[in-house]
């Protein structure tokens, strides 16, 4: 993609103006200045001087351009220097190989030209490579001593241009340490030109494609219209809560390294905030998955007598996401609370959910409850929630949320308040109750904060 | 719908023998087979009665976000500045995830380094050196007491966080997920007893942590899968991963098939992330652009991307709104993207290599990324 964009500057309408250089005393046809790049970048794509400096930069770390005036540092400087595009042979795509005969020819080539003085890392290299393909040394410096005899036939300008050329080229190959190379891969990914993965195309693959596909016909879809809607209607309730765009009060911790904002909206903490407290008002889900929030809402059930609705939910949970090995033991222990009839907490199902799920307890699996604790938790959702967000308790609930005030800018902005650590979750509870607490899922400890 | 008594006969425009359909060009009905339909169709003659059912389709394809996002407000000035650099890695860092309590973070790099941090103090409270190179994937368990992490190994351990100064870490390791490639993503499910994994093999997995028996496993991708999340709603069930192959997939958990599949990227998709409300899903890839995908209307609904952004999307996340897209790029930046209005609000500047990771925190006060340069900022 890169080279689509070095292939757009060199258009010759739209492109880079490109005058000849001087440099020292010979001319330079077809060069530009540092400046000129930079400026186009910024025309081009409509884009910051930082950005356009920075994207010149990564296009000459990649060897695409190559300044004329200091081969050795491939950096692009907003300025008069001057810099050539690289000839689609040395581009780094074409993968061409390069290997260390070609290295060794080119640093024998150095060598005698400059007599001996190599840079440090190229020395090392050189003494390597002549340790590593001693036998083929004599052919490699042939090679170096026939280049170079070609290369004194032509033109000065020229000369310096290949030289450029060349340099820039190892530059990117063979980087000097402490220059990250830039052609460093992660590990091999296999895409699907070169796919190991066997999708076997026998007759369940495709009774599975047929029945995908049925399903994807059936499926209802919902007009994109009415979905962007659903976007801006979430946006419009969510953005004051989100710390980023609308800050937070008192205070950001990343920012005055205050942690009063976590502190006081810790998961269980006596007085919650106005905004967590209206948050529970968006939707259910909120209410539900918040420790505190669900704590209210137990409180609420317990008045309204329902409130072994929620504790069968929560049991629902664990079943879900519970250890495989208790999960006949969990099973047992729902139906014997909630289930069986005459149970102590026993919940109102409708006799068909309750049917499936008794005659599902036989064989019990991790998602033997599912019918029942969605049909609970439409329950709660559509009939005790709106009851809750109407009730006394919720109203004074909100009355009672505090708003924090924000921390007042300090005078000296450079002095920062002592960072206090607070103890990791996991050194609250001795081990063995830590185990035992992270099987809940639904409550986690609660780190204090020191004050 | 009227249906349309098919003719058979020689089509008006290339003569071939097809079943025709009649169109319209300039007022003057014409029989042209279907595939001179598809061809021929100019957008002028896009409201003439009579037109066939897929160019009606095709005309309401581009509908996007931006267009329903008119009347909302554009976003300010954003400045936003690293706060805290977490130096310690000898290596690329490579993934990383936060804890629950905000602001503790576990990351893993190159050389084999899973480090926790608290990343408020910049303080390093754990350090574990897995056996393999190149661990790509890390995760926080939710009740904070354990992390996940694997590579290069095929295989997802998980180590119990434990601060007593005589027990190695390494000895209460416990090896949860065999694959045969490399491991590429991580993620806890509710709790701490299940775990999902996403593998250069081509499939993802759910286990269960105490025993490391197999749950269930997907799969569909016709190449090496790179990336996961789950649905964030509480009565969901389903996940989405992102694939080598250029697919996006969700999947059902309970019945590991494959509920919907997009395929729109032109390349490599490295990070798919839910927003926040559970009904989209936005995608980076090696292409260069992000998309956000609905999953209700089963359809791209918008492509982040501009020309000057050449390099490719490693690393995607929505802040807590999900007003903002943070996406990482191998080009050293993170660009912030307006969700609704589908341009970038700014792009921010500070690592020196390749940008590998990025997550907002749980709160959304802050995001954390991790790059290529040995280090991890975390920017608010």
């Amino acid at each position: 993609q890169m080279e689509r964009m070095i292939v757009s500057m060199q258009d010759p309408d739209m492109g880079i103006k490109m005058r000849n250089q001087r440099l020292l005393i010979t001319v330079i046809p077809h060069a530009m200045t540092g400046n000129d790049i930079v400026e186009w970048l910024i025309q081009k794509y409509g884009i910051s001087e930082e950005e356009a400096l920075h994207l010149g930069n990564l296009i000459v770390k990649h060897g695409y351009i190559y300044p004329l005036r200091d081969p050795r540092s491939l950096v692009l400087r907003a300025d008069e220097s001057p810099y050539r595009f690289q000839t689609p042979y040395f581009w780094t795509s074409t993968k061409w190989p390069a290997t260390e005969l070609d290295y060794a020819i080119y640093l024998a080539k150095k060598n005698i030209r400059k007599q001996g003085d190599l840079i440090e890392h190229e020395k090392d290299n050189y003494n390597l490579l002549h340790k590593r393909i001693n036998h083929t040394w004599d052919f490699v410096v042939m090679q170096a001593r026939e280049q170079l005899r070609a290369a004194k036939q032509r033109r000065r300008g020229d000369r310096i241009v290949i030289d450029c050329q060349e340099q820039a080229y190892w530059l990117v190959n063979r980087p000097p340490p402490g220059v990250p190379n830039v052609l460093e891969r992660g590990p091999e990914r296999r895409n699907c030109h070169t796919t190991r993965v066997q999708l076997n195309k026998n007759m369940d693959y495709y009774k599975r494609e047929i029945e995908y596909c049925r399903k994807a016909m059936a499926r209802t879809r919902v007009k994109s219209s009415i979905c962007l809607e659903g976007y801006i209607k979430f946006n419009e309730q969510y953005v004051p809560h989100d710390p980023i765009m609308s800050g937070c009060l008192p205070s950001n911790p990343w920012i005055t390294d205050d942690t009063t904002y976590w502190a006081m909206n810790a998961p269980t903490v006596t007085t919650p905030t106005k905004l967590r407290v209206e948050r529970w008002g968006f939707n259910f889900s909120e209410l539900i998955m918040d420790p505190l929030g669900r704590a209210q809402l137990l409180e609420f059930l317990k008045k309204e007598f329902s409130a072994e609705n929620l504790s069968f939910w929560e049991a629902c949970e664990e079943l879900r996401y519970g250890e495989q090995s208790r999960i006949a033991e969990i099973v047992d222990s729902i139906y014997q609370q909630f289930l069986a009839p005459g149970a102590t907490r026993w919940v109102n199902i409708d006799s068909k959910t309750m049917e499936r799920t008794l005659e599902g307890i036989k064989t019990p699996h991790r998602y033997v409850m599912d019918d029942a604790q969605m049909h609970i938790y439409m329950l709660m959702k559509k009939d005790s929630y709106p009851r809750f967000l109407k009730s006394d308790l919720y109203k004074n609930l909100l009355a009672e949320a505090i708003i924090p005030p924000e921390t007042k800018k300090r005078v000296f902005p450079f002095m920062r308040k002592q960072r206090h650590s607070s103890p990791s979750p996991a050194l609250l509870l001795p081990a063995g109750d830590a185990e035992e607490r992270s099987r809940s899922p639904s409550t986690a400890p609660v780190p204090e904060e020191e004050s | 719908q009227t249906f349309l008594a098919i003719v058979f006969g020689p089509c008006d425009k290339c003569s071939k023998e097809k079943p025709l359909r009649p169109v319209y060009i300039k007022s003057e009905q014409l029989s042209y087979c279907s595939l001179c339909v598809e061809m021929g169709i100019t957008p002028k003659h896009r409201d003439l009665p009579g037109q066939s059912f897929h160019e009606r389709l095709s005309n309401h394809q581009l509908f996007a976000v931006h267009q329903v996002a008119e009347r909302v407000e554009a976003l300010g000035q954003f400045v936003m500045k690293t706060r805290r650099t977490l130096k310690g890695h000898g290596n690329k860092v490579l993934c990383m995830d936060w804890c629950k309590d905000k602001r503790r973070i576990v990351s893993s790099s190159q050389d084999g380094k899973v480090i926790v941090w608290d990343s408020f103090t910049t303080n390093k409270e754990h350090a574990v050196t897995m056996p393999c190179t190149w661990v790509m994937a890390c995760a926080y368990a939710p009740s904070g007491c354990a992390i996940a992490c694997g590579g290069l190994d095929n295989k997802c351990s998980v180590y119990p966080l434990t601060f007593e100064k005589n027990e190695n870490m390494a000895a209460k390791k416990k090896s949860v997920a065999m694959h045969t490639n490399y491991l590429s993503a991580c993620s806890f499910t509710n709790s701490d007893m299940q775990i999902l994994t996403a593998s250069g093999d081509g499939t993802c997995a759910l286990w269960d942590v105490e025993s490391g028996q197999l749950l269930q496993s997907f799969h569909g991708h016709g190449a090496d899968v790179l990336c996961l999340d789950l649905a964030p709603s509480e009565t969901g069930n389903t996940f989405v991963s992102g694939g080598c192959d250029k697919k996006a997939m969700v999947w059902d958990m309970r019945s590991g098939q494959c509920i919907q599949s997009f395929e729109t990227h032109d390349s490599d998709i490295n990070s798919v992330r839910y927003y926040p409300s559970g009904d989209a899903f936005a995608s980076g890839s090696d292409d260069a652009t992000c998309r956000l995908y609905d999953l209700r209307a089963d359809r791209e609904v918008a492509i982040y991307s501009k020309e000057s952004i050449i390099f490719g999307a490693s690393s995607v996340d929505f802040s807590l709104s999900g007003r903002l897209l943070f996406a990482g790029y191998n080009d050293y930046t993170i660009n912030v993207w307006d969700v609704l209005k589908g341009s970038r609000v700014s792009i921010l500047f500070g690592h020196e290599n390749r940008v590998s990771t990025l997550r907002v925190s749980p709160d959304g006060t802050a995001f954390c990324s991790g790059s290529w340069d040995h280090t991890l900022r975390v920017s608010a």
